[in-house]
């Protein structure tokens, strides 16, 4: 009789910077003072962007609206580590990210204002559009990661999802190509806690999301979410190794978010009031900030002039989002194919005469 | 010049155009060592090598998920889903994601992917081996339908697909792939889609098919006294709608032969657009021989189901004695 084990594993949890502010100097990430306050300055402008459309939203002035509130750090920390032709494939709650990756924040609020043309993402920038439905954008990070190691190219994808697209059946088959076909590809898995009402313990009998990478043969992490240093370092190690041709990586941020899960959502239905408090106190921004204090990088005055200019910018973007022209009606047949069918020829009559 | 069959016509296509576009790839499961359970790749990983032939995991949602991905990077990826019956798990990565992504991006991404695939009954499969999805596929926005009813149209039609900006289902009819053999030239041509062929010209009536049933459809057809205009459609979408309209106009009849279920078939979009643009030419009802509505049958009923010559002439008789 042959009775050994096969396999064992185990799964790293990272966190840099305490919830006092304090970072373990053999951990930190290598980040010059700019650096830090550039990604100090990205988050202040997420959070200030994302309050606002919330605002925007409360007031009619949008239509539904995705929150990252929160979860700055996962997506601010992950998508700086990119390299310019780098790829993002974002889901509805990633506009940090798209604001990282320079995605101009007038036409974020134009394609939550319910017009598509704000998710072409401009020349130059490779941001894939919002993926609406959950995880099936997974595989496209794979083959587009896939694409970019046939074609040599020496470029990295970063795919983001929650803990709930690790339930479908895109995420085994998107991650199982990936470690099959060992391709550059980086797995962002924002664990927020929650699917909508559905909290983590609910969604797979799994100890971690990170494991989960063990069983596609590549290496999953868990950091600290909120803390913007473990993100980093982690990110930006993924990243550099994908990019030396050394396989994907899952990565799964424990974060939480401060909001509903959308504005049309009321998450006091099925989270306490406790514990939305507990996760405050963790707050990716307020915890840099304290570093930053404490390292003499922030000062009130540099504080405050962050937030103005946050304020500005964004008050900026909406000022350019509200003088858009409107999208011309026939607009909507245009990109269905890359040539109008009679078909089409015939319903763009229709739509304009107003004959049949 | 070469008599083909459908796989032998197919091959070719393949390896032409791999010859030629340095960024096509093959995937699917076992399309490279096993040269495909139908042999329509055979040879071909031994002529272009493992990073362009690849043999995938048995994961149709991972291979046309990440075959979107491969297409947005600028390859041009042509998979093959094994039968048509496994279309199901990856429509929803057709269907919401290959058929929008131009859309969704304005432009600013696109799709040029190809998804060949058997399709159709008639060969003694097992249960979900013998689907007649068209209709389906082709009620979505912006994804092609393109079937082949013999090995000539096949190789010209697979080379324009592959050569098309927007994502195209090819879809093969696996109970045609040995029956026909045509003479099929070894020099490049392509077959555009959008474009019906008028296989015979007539006058009595109009028979429309495409596919398998258009050679039983044929066949059943010689059995008649009548002179018939047979088109076959090559592409469900585009759809041709000015031939077929400019000859239902000339004879006034008009019979449609499809396998796939009656309810929401193909044949009741054809009848639509005859209905909207040529009633007043038609001397009697468009009449439809189709599959039933009802999942197909296994292989000991799967010729109940399946229209057959005699199906086919009650049809013409209906039409032609209204």
């Amino acid at each position: 009789m042959v009775k050994k084990a096969l396999e064992t594993f185990k799964v790293e949890y990272l966190q840099v910077l305490d919830t006092s502010g304090n970072a373990d100097k053999r951990l930190m990430p290598e980040l010059s003072r700019n650096q830090i306050k550039e990604l100090y300055e990205l988050m202040v402008l997420v959070r200030t962007f994302d309050d606002k459309a919330f605002n925007l939203q409360r007031q009619g002035r949008i239509g539904t609206y995705i929150q990252v509130k929160g979860q700055e750090a996962s997506q601010v920390g992950s998508a700086y580590a990119l390299g310019p032709k780098d790829w993002i494939f974002p889901t509805y709650r990633e506009s940090g990210a798209l604001i990282v990756r320079k995605h101009p924040m007038h036409m974020l609020l134009q394609y939550w204002g319910g017009d598509e043309r704000g998710l072409k993402s401009p020349e130059g920038l490779n941001n894939f559009p919002i993926t609406i439905p959950v995880g099936t954008h997974i595989p496209h990070g794979t083959g587009v990661a896939w694409a970019s190691k046939m074609l040599k190219e020496k470029v990295v994808t970063m795919t983001y999802f929650g803990d709930g697209a690790t339930s479908k059946g895109d995420f085994h088959e998107g991650l199982n190509f990936a470690g099959i076909f060992q391709v550059p590809a980086v797995f962002i898995c924002q664990n927020n806690g929650f699917a909508i009402s559905l909290p983590r313990e609910k969604q797979t009998a799994s100890k971690t999301l990170a494991q989960k990478a063990v069983g596609y043969g590549f290496n999953g992490i868990q950091v600290d979410g909120n803390d913007i240093f473990a993100v980093y370092k982690v990110a930006k190690e993924a990243v550099d190794r994908a990019r030396k041709g050394e396989g994907p990586i899952l990565i799964e941020c424990i974060t939480y978010r401060l909001a509903d899960h959308s504005t049309s959502d009321d998450a006091s239905r099925y989270r306490t009031k406790k514990e939305v408090e507990e996760w405050q106190k963790k707050d990716p921004i307020g915890r840099l900030e304290k570093y930053m204090r404490k390292n003499k990088i922030l000062t009130d005055k540099y504080k405050e002039a962050v937030i103005q200019k946050s304020k500005e910018r964004v008050e900026k973007a909406v000022g350019d989002f509200e003088k858009m022209a409107p999208s011309e009606p026939l607009d909507i047949f245009k990109y269905t194919y890359a040539q109008l069918t009679k078909e089409l020829e015939e319903q763009m009559y229709e739509l304009t005469k107003g004959e049949l | 010049m070469a008599k083909l069959n459908m796989v032998q016509a197919v091959n070719l296509a393949l390896r032409q155009e791999m010859k030629k576009d340095k960024r096509m790839v093959i995937l699917g499961e076992d399309v490279g060592r096993n040269g495909g359970v139908f042999r329509v790749t055979e040879g071909i990983l031994e002529e272009f090598g493992e990073e362009r032939v690849i043999d995938t995991p048995l994961s149709e949602l991972g291979i046309i998920g990440t075959s979107i991905g491969l297409a947005v990077n600028g390859m041009h990826p042509v998979a093959e889903i094994q039968f048509s019956g496994f279309l199901y798990a990856p429509f929803d990565q057709i269907i919401s994601h290959a058929a929008r992504i131009r859309t969704r991006s304005r432009g600013r991404f696109t799709c040029p992917m190809v998804i060949r695939s058997p399709y159709g009954g008639g060969i003694r499969a097992l249960e979900l081996h013998c689907e007649s999805q068209e209709a389906i596929l082709a009620h979505t926005p912006g994804i092609k339908v393109v079937i082949p009813s013999g090995p000539y149209d096949a190789k010209g039609l697979l080379i324009s697909a592959i050569r098309d900006p927007d994502p195209v289902v090819f879809l093969e009819p696996m109970r045609v792939y040995r029956a026909i053999k045509e003479e099929v030239p070894e020099k490049e041509y392509t077959i555009p889609l959008g474009k019906a062929n008028i296989v015979k010209e007539g006058t009595d009536l109009t028979v429309i098919s495409w596919g398998a049933m258009l050679k039983y459809t044929r066949e059943a057809l010689e059995k008649t006294n009548y002179s018939a205009e047979i088109i076959d459609l090559r592409s469900i979408k585009p759809l041709d709608t000015e031939t077929i309209i400019n000859s239902v106009k000339k004879t006034g009849r008009c019979l449609i032969v499809h396998e796939a279920p009656r309810t929401c078939g193909f044949a009741a979009e054809i009848i639509a657009q005859i209905n909207e643009k040529a009633f007043l030419h038609m001397e009697a009802p468009v009449v439809r021989v189709t599959g039933f509505d009802v999942p197909f049958p296994l292989y000991k009923l799967e010729n109940y189901y399946i229209p057959d010559e005699k199906r086919i002439l009650k049809g013409v008789e209906k039409v032609m004695k209204f």
